[in-house]
């Protein structure tokens, strides 16, 4: 084999792609893992994991400079001292924000499976039938029975820990034993069920952290500063968990600082032949080859890959012949809160930093309930009680003032929603030609926006989730609309959709390209619908599934 | 993503609502003002900052001070990196009157006064900067008073001194307990 060809390329290196390059090595392919960013080493690169808060001059938060360098990243939490290093430059990528977009990028080795929330739910039947049943977009290729299998398979192997509940909104999983609910959680749990008739459910959070052993991971250890990167390796990322399994097959080549540019194509064959790279560090351009190429670039980056790609057939890029490629971008709306605080409860506290927090499963628009909208939302929270950053009625300076600052406060629980944005046609990213980054490139421009849909929705997310809060007993219940503008959800997903019919989607039912066969597609741009839950596992199980097709194709000479 | 939008809303509680010169992460599109790049805090600020700190949250007898904490070094990193121009002009300008109120009051300069003298000093001026922010118009800056005592308990209780000794920190739990006995008395999590 030259130096350059491959048995496969797989372009991206965070969650999804590090499944895809684990499963083809696996199954004895020789891998190129092409990574846009720099190397990031499992645990030697965790410089900030082990600091305590005064070893950080500005204790976390951000400073001017900062503002000034990350006119995009500054307009959520990601702008911060602690882990700026792995949140991709804002001057050296910018985009264009035809409507505004809030685009937080993870450019390095592992992307942002070291940033991740580490929710993980399975969507089910509910989800994929509901395009068909209601008339949106195009209808999922695939049912649940088809994916189940690959969702028991990535469980296992990521670590989910997790309760089951047999709600048929929430598939069950492979679970590792679930983190505890603390006390107050508890007692509102109880108190939803029953107010609710059994028809509302507070559960704790399934999160991909090792609660039980599993070979080379270390367990939790509930230290609640995952996104410093875990020591411990406790929590699921390319760096922790698919990329030593790849690595240990002697298969995967891993290369760092290799922006894709575009994928080759051959129009006589109708193939993918290999990928041109530009090195970001050199600025030089390479050619890899490969029998077949995945694509986890992330959902809109994939896109302007395909867009750069065998212009001279398809002018609007590789993959467009149904019109579909950079259409239908959806994400999570969130920033609809509500919280509260609780009486009681003065003799109990936890121990442990719990990183993670409770799940509400999606209740509208099920089950006989009709809204004034299509699909629905869940609210992730918790319980806590408060800390130093609170009044103390009787004192505002001096001893008795601090004494009463180190102990703990009143117990408070709050919760945000996270809804389902609808896939639209014209929520869409495209090329802009005028534009460039630092390497030269055309830069994309996003165009996306609620609709109506999304903001009746957000009615009831704020309404439902205070009026929820209060009938479990939780005093003095606020509620606040906060910021939905797209992106903010860091769930970007659908540009490449998956369909039934090549003149309406871009992927056929196993991830695989219309127009490219042996050109595979398994980050968020496959999701023909958003559904409500975090979609990380979603896309573990279908690059797992679509490895497992691409292998058995290429050994039937079929690619 | 709940952890790391939790931790940001606990942030934001700090007194009242919002960090000042974190506010841009908040309203997203709101330019940022420069900070001032010749902004000066004199050895001198820093030891009166040291004193309002150690006034806020004295040393007592379970754990040191903001003093120990070096809070007036705390502020002055903070004030230069992390504020807007605007707010550094209040934070600087406040020193200065914060030392005229203790003249006018107590007849010398607020280092001098006896400890009950600064106490009593500063409770005012806490009365006043609550009675600023509650009826301030939306997006008008904060007074210096808020910003001096925001920064002394966040400086303070993120310190080591604070974390480890006015508070309880662990840095690897090992395990979680959601239903934990508790006794009055017993200190808070530092995290």
């Amino acid at each position: 084999m030259a130096e350059n060809e491959f048995d496969a390329i797989v372009v991206g290196s965070g969650i999804s792609g590090g499944w895809a390059a684990k499963e083809l090595c696996e199954k004895g392919l020789k891998v190129m893992m092409l990574e846009r960013g720099k190397n990031v080493e499992h645990v030697k690169d965790y410089v900030n994991a082990i600091k305590g808060p005064w070893e950080f001059a500005h204790r976390g938060t951000r400073t001017q400079k900062m503002i000034e360098e990350y006119p995009v990243l500054k307009r959520d939490y990601p702008l911060n001292e602690k882990n700026l290093d792995w949140w991709a430059s804002d001057k050296d990528c910018p985009y264009t924000e035809i409507k505004r977009f809030d685009w937080f990028r993870g450019y390095q080795v592992g992307g942002r499976s070291l940033l991740w929330g580490r929710q993980s739910y399975r969507i089910g039947d509910i989800d994929f039938e509901a395009n068909a049943k209601e008339g949106i977009a195009v209808d999922w290729p695939v049912r649940y029975k088809d994916i189940k299998p690959w969702y028991d398979y990535v469980e296992r192997f990521a670590g989910i820990s997790g309760s089951k509940e047999g709600l048929p909104q929430l598939p069950d999983g492979e679970f590792l034993p679930p983190m505890e609910l603390n006390c107050v959680e508890k007692d509102v749990a109880a108190r939803i069920k029953k107010h609710y008739g059994g028809k509302r459910h507070l559960i704790i959070g399934r999160a991909a952290h090792v609660t039980a052993p599993i070979e080379g991971r270390g367990i939790c250890q509930y230290r609640n500063k995952c996104w410093l990167g875990c020591p411990f390796g406790a929590y699921f990322s390319t760096q922790s968990s698919t990329l030593p399994a790849a690595m240990k097959t002697g298969n995967l080549t891993l290369r760092p600082h290799s922006i894709v540019t575009q994928v080759l194509y051959d129009k006589d064959t109708k193939k993918a032949t290999g990928v041109e790279v530009l090195d970001a560090e050199t600025n030089q351009t390479y050619v890899y080859k490969a029998k077949v190429i995945f694509l986890n670039a992330s959902t809109i980056n994939t896109a302007w890959i395909l867009m750069n790609s065998a212009t001279d057939i398809w002018p609007e890029g590789l993959g467009s012949s149904s019109g579909e490629l950079g259409h239908n971008l959806m994400d999570h709306h969130l920033g609809v809160r509500a919280s509260g605080w609780v009486e009681g409860y003065e003799d109990k506290y936890y121990f442990g930093r719990r990183a993670n927090g409770f799940y509400i499963p999606r209740f509208r628009n099920l089950f006989g309930d009709k809204r004034d909208y299509l699909r629905g939302f869940g609210y992730q929270g918790r319980a806590s009680r408060e800390g130093w950053s609170r009044e103390i009625a009787e004192y505002s300076i001096g001893a008795e003032f601090k004494e009463a600052l180190t102990e703990p406060g009143r117990w408070t629980i709050g919760m945000g929603g996270f809804g389902e944005i609808l896939p639209y046609h014209e929520n869409k990213v495209t090329l802009d030609k005028t534009k460039t980054d630092k390497w030269g490139l055309n830069v994309v421009a996003i165009d996306c926006e609620l609709k109506e849909n999304e903001l009746n929705m957000r009615k009831d997310m704020l309404t439902d989730g205070m009026e929820m809060l209060e009938a479990a007993g939780v005093k003095d219940v606020t509620g606040h609309d906060g910021d939905g503008t797209p992106g903010r959800g860091i769930h970007e997903m659908g540009t490449a959709r998956m369909g039934r019919d090549s003149k309406t989607s871009v992927l056929n039912k196993w991830n695989q390209m219309w127009d490219a066969k042996n050109v595979y597609i398994t980050d968020g741009s496959f999701m023909t619908s958003a559904a409500c839950q975090n979609p990380s596992l979603t896309y573990m199980a279908f690059t797992a599934r679509a490895a497992d097709h691409a292998v058995s194709e290429l050994k039937k000479m079929n690619l | 993503m709940i952890n790391r939008r939790d931790a940001l809303t606990r942030v934001s509680l700090i007194l009242g609502g919002t960090i000042i010169g974190a506010e841009a992460f908040l309203t997203g599109c709101k330019p940022a003002a420069p900070a001032l790049s010749t902004i000066e805090f004199t050895d001198n600020n820093v030891s009166f900052l040291d004193e309002v700190g150690e006034t806020i949250l004295p040393t007592t007898e379970s754990s040191p001070g903001a003093k120990a904490a070096g809070i007036g070094a705390f502020m002055r990193t903070m004030v230069t990196d992390c504020y807007e121009a605007e707010d550094q002009k209040i934070f600087l300008e406040g020193i200065g009157q914060l030392n005229e109120e203790a003249k006018t009051k107590g007849g010398k300069d607020f280092i001098l006064l006896s400890d009950e003298d600064k106490k009593d000093l500063l409770i005012s001026l806490d009365t006043a900067a609550k009675v600023h922010e509650e009826g301030k118009a939306a997006g008008a800056r904060s007074h210096y008073f808020t910003m001096m005592k925001q920064l002394t308990l966040w400086g303070y209780f993120s310190s080591e001194v604070g974390a480890t000794q006015a508070l309880r920190y662990v840095e690897t739990p090992g395990r979680y307990d959601g239903c934990a006995p508790y006794e009055k008395g017993q200190k808070a999590w530092a995290l």
